[in-house]
């Protein structure tokens, strides 16, 4: 399917023009669902997060300067309307912790798993693949998203589930290039994990 | 420790994957990592686990809205389009 251009979407935005904004909606509604249950408790308030966020939108649309893509703006906006609902729901993800620091070092890999010379003790064995491509496993993988702490959490949402790229990523959670390369890392690593002790499990 | 010809253990290689797969490895490590892949089943593997694990999480995306959620929204729209 041939999709609209941002500078088009955001020209007819402009305009008022109804199908420009159904486009938006239809493009962007189900991943911000996704990205604003990250900040608030219940699927309900996260629905409300996402139409203030469509709100602002509409408000903001003549004063979007396209600095950064118009969905790095869009993801902006839920960022902030939902920061401050969480607030007043008493949770949210403390942005603080989207700050540079050094964060203790995790092994992707349990340290029991290798030898004093660092190689493999117990090495990865092959997954059965019947057993992959069930439902379960699915949702298998999607509790073990919801258990990571919550920068790893919107990471890997944002680059294994929406596909977004390093660079978008980056920009929309302010990662330096490195951050958001680790929080992917160990992320991906605890997913493989729950795979791993979920296939095997009787083996 | 001998920079350079510096081999890299399992241990290590663990913590390289991603790095390696978004293409960020310097080219250095990135032979080195290529060459223990080469003599080294379980790294492989491993790499090839975190290879589906990526594959198999992308599947979790959906990608529709409800009727009521975008009538809603439309809604909304309209109010704003008469402002």
């Amino acid at each position: 399917m041939e999709h609209a251009t941002d500078e088009q979407l955001v020209e007819r935005l402009r305009a008022r023009d109804e199908a420009a904004f159904e486009e938006l909606v239809h493009r962007y509604n189900a991943p911000l669902l996704r990205f604003a249950r990250q900040f608030v408790p219940t699927a309900s308030l996260a629905e409300d997060v996402v139409a203030d966020t469509w709100l602002g939108v509409l408000r903001g649309i003549d004063r979007f300067e396209g600095r950064s893509s118009l969905k790095t703006w869009i993801f902006r906006i839920l960022a902030n309307t939902a920061k401050t609902r969480g607030q007043r729901e008493g949770r949210s993800v403390p942005f603080s912790a989207f700050e540079e620091g050094e964060a203790p070092f995790e092994p992707a890999v349990d340290r029991g798993r290798f030898l004093g010379s660092g190689s493999w003790g117990a090495p990865p064995r092959g997954w059965p693949e019947d057993r992959l491509l069930r439902d379960e496993t699915r949702a298998v993988i999607e509790q073990a998203i919801a258990d990571l702490p919550p920068t790893q959490r919107m990471v890997v949402s944002l680059r294994d589930v929406e596909g977004w790229s390093a660079d978008e990523v980056r920009n929309a959670l302010e990662l330096s290039e490195t951050n958001q390369r680790v929080l992917l890392h160990r992320g991906r690593a605890k997913v493989r994990l729950a795979l791993e002790e979920y296939l095997m499990e009787d083996t | 420790m001998s920079i350079g010809v510096a081999h890299l253990s399992c241990r290590e290689m663990v913590e390289l994957v991603t790095a390696y797969l978004e293409g960020a490895l310097p080219l250095g490590d990135r032979m080195r990592f290529e060459n223990h892949l080469t003599a080294c089943d379980g790294c492989t593997m491993y790499l090839e686990q975190m290879r589906r694990t990526i594959e198999l999480t992308g599947t979790l995306r959906v990608d529709d809205v409800s009727p009521e959620a975008l009538a809603k929204v439309m809604h909304a729209f309209r109010d704003w389009q008469v402002e």
